[in-house]
């Protein structure tokens, strides 16, 4: 029989298990999926009206990313992708900075003082490792933060997936991996990415517990989530989570999903949308009424409007911000160069 | 003052390092009781204990893409890779990692960590042991490059990679590892990043090189001398950031020069040079530049090392030219 993925929150919003979370932290992280689900929306319209770089909407996983993230600590580590916007909002990476980062803009990696959430990674892969060493550098200096990393379902076919799994088992680092398989890696499905009956199984290879859940139930997420995390800060080791859900829209803004894939399947995995479960059992527990969620769309709304309006006012980049960041001092052949840069330009304009 | 070899002088560096910061670490293959395949960690881990002398897994990139992230949280590490030929899996964490996460942060998260890394032909090692792909590293930009040739900068040049606030690539000569001696404290010390050595002085014509060549080049300077002429011996030490100043100085002074390196010819590190001379020492020159460089071809193995790797002929050939023209 195919394995079922741990599921608490049904899609018509009846619970099947005693929820993780009780009725104001359900409400808190509910509103925080309205503020991703807002923020994916703005960004993508931004996009189309040219005043974002691509984009790579979110839409449908907004459980996987709060679920999980809603369990961290403030100083706990992140080691995030282009596509994880409101797991590292959560964890206080500023809209400013995901908005500004997506302007086309350096300045948005800059995290604020206490925030442990690295600059989006880009490269599918190549990030999970840190995680690793990050968790490792802490225990070392004798703190039990962790390191909670987030990729997708095509990021386990790259050899860094196999190097990281393995050092954080072989090293037992308080590292919690979260693979938010969404169907699709741009055009490859799932079945096409690995033949395995789910990745939570290759855990096993590893020697580290793997956990197969619906990533579009909040509940089941935070729950396994926070197993997971309260294992790594008693130093019981690494957790393999695999959400199971469904990019409702394109890679990127520069996709078009319907040259490989039927909308039907779409639009079925969008009527198992993350926000309306919660909402329905909101509402069932008379904790949701449609004045509240005109009052929080309004809120989070504004906040995400100051952030764009803040981040299209930034002053354009100068010369100093091109070359300031490479080094801790700036060394003498990058003088040399922008010597040369201004040479030439006050000569190209003489 | 004890003299001793460049592999010596490395596993003191890192002795010294790991007694007096707690927050180094060295972390790769063999590098424990074995004390890695040149036995540069040597008895460290036996002093300092198996949580900060790690052996790890068969994986470059992981120890790469790990060390990166011990370094955000503040600790120190000395990844060793055992050849430059084996870096290649982990260049990818080095280019789209390590040397960005300081300006992709604008400073928030710095990765100060340092990757030791034996390079170079010489030993009649199998295939890809012989590598001097350093041009490839030079060219990655927030990465410092630097090569040791002799004991006396190998300990201070490391020290220094060790503290400093950015990720260094430290490149070791396989066969000076144990070919070179001299005295040198048994203090700790540094030897700046960033600063060419001027070996000796001379005005005839400026010899340039860097790690494994330094040798040849020193035999090229020795010969040249026995026929009157005072070569300039310049060992670069560091790659990035060049000292282009003393270069440019020197070159201004005699009007000839040689660069030798062990690398590839197309897109080599030598070529880096002449380009900075002629930009600013070009009205000095007497005669062309010459490049002495290994060739565009697969390093040959063991029995066809010879025809590859530059020697102390081909730089006083080219010494000679320049003379002549």
């Amino acid at each position: 029989m195919p394995r079922e993925p741990l599921q608490i929150l049904a899609p018509d919003g009846t619970i099947t298990a005693e929820p993780p979370i009780g009725i104001d932290e359900t409400r808190r992280l509910y509103r925080a999926m309205v503020a991703g689900r807002l923020y994916d929306r703005k960004c993508t319209a931004l996009q189309k009206q040219g005043r974002l770089a691509t984009y790579a909407p979110f839409q449908g996983q907004e459980a996987a990313q709060i679920g999980a993230a809603a369990v961290l600590r403030p100083e706990d580590w992140m080691v995030a992708t282009y596509r994880d916007a409101a797991a590292m909002w959560l964890q206080g990476y500023p809209w400013l900075n995901l908005i500004l980062g997506r302007t086309g803009d350096e300045r948005g990696g800059q995290a604020p003082d206490g925030v442990n959430v690295l600059p989006p990674s880009i490269t599918v892969g190549a990030h999970m490792i840190h995680a690793v060493g990050l968790a490792w550098g802490e225990r070392l200096q004798g703190r039990d933060r962790v390191a909670m990393t987030f990729f997708g379902d095509g990021a386990t076919s790259e050899g860094d997936f196999h190097e990281a799994m393995n050092f954080a088992a072989v090293y037992g680092t308080a590292t919690v991996f979260i693979c938010q398989n969404n169907g699709w890696a741009i055009s490859l499905p799932r079945e096409r990415q690995t033949v395995a009956e789910t990745i939570a199984d290759k855990a096993v290879g590893y020697g580290m517990p793997g956990e197969y859940v619906d990533g579009n139930d909040l509940f089941a997420m935070y729950a396994v989530a926070a197993a997971a995390v309260d294992r790594a800060r008693r130093g019981e080791g690494p957790t393999l989570i695999e959400a199971l859900t469904y990019r409702v829209g394109p890679h990127t803004t520069a996709d078009d999903p319907g040259r490989y894939r039927n909308q039907a399947e779409a639009d079925a995995w969008a009527a198992r949308d993350p926000l309306e479960r919660v909402r329905r059992y909101l509402e069932k527990e008379g904790a949701w009424d449609a004045a509240w969620q005109e009052a929080i769309e309004a809120d989070e709304g504004d906040l995400i409007e100051a952030a764009v309006a803040e981040a299209e006012a930034i002053a354009e980049p100068g010369v100093a911000d091109v070359f300031d960041f490479m080094f801790a001092d700036r060394p003498s052949h990058l003088d040399h160069q922008i010597e040369l840069l201004q040479r030439d330009r006050g000569a190209g304009r003489a | 003052m004890p003299e001793v070899t460049i592999a010596q002088a490395l596993n003191m560096a890192l002795d010294e390092a790991l007694a007096t910061d707690p927050t180094v670490l060295i972390l790769g293959e063999d590098v424990g009781a074995t004390g890695g395949v040149f036995r540069i960690t040597d008895g460290l881990q036996h002093r300092h204990g198996a949580e900060r002398v790690v052996d790890t897994p068969v994986a470059e990139s992981g120890i790469v893409g790990a060390a990166f992230g011990l370094a955000i949280t503040g600790m120190r590490p000395v990844a060793e890779i055992q050849f430059l030929g084996f870096a290649y899996p982990a260049y990818d964490q080095l280019v789209s990692h390590v040397s960005r996460i300081r300006n992709r942060s604008r400073h928030r998260f710095t990765a100060p960590l340092v990757v030791r890394i034996p390079y170079g032909g010489g030993i009649g090692a199998a295939e890809h042991h012989s590598e001097s792909s350093e041009a490839i590293l030079a060219h990655t930009p927030g990465l410092k490059v630097v090569v040791a040739s002799r004991p006396y900068d190998a300990k201070g040049l490391l020290a220094a990679a060790i503290a400093d606030p950015d990720p260094v690539i430290f490149l070791e000569p396989i066969r000076s590892y144990r070919a070179v001696k001299e005295e040198i404290p048994d203090q700790p010390y540094l030897v700046p990043i960033g600063e060419a050595g001027i070996e000796r002085e001379g005005s005839d014509v400026t010899l340039v090189g860097y790690g494994a060549a330094m040798r040849d080049v020193r035999r090229a300077a020795d010969r040249l001398a026995e026929g009157g002429v005072a070569a300039e011996v310049i060992d670069l030490r560091t790659l990035v950031p060049l000292d282009a100043a003393t270069l440019v100085s020197s070159v201004t002074k005699t009007g000839r020069a040689v660069i030798v390196q062990e690398g590839h010819r197309t897109a080599g590190f030598a070529a880096e040079v002449v380009a900075r001379l002629q930009e600013d020492a070009l009205y000095s020159l007497l005669a062309p530049i010459e490049r002495v460089t290994g060739w565009d071809t697969v390093v040959p193995l063991r029995r066809g090392e010879q025809h590859y790797i530059p020697d102390a002929d081909r730089i006083v050939a080219a010494a000679r030219r320049t003379l002549e023209a």
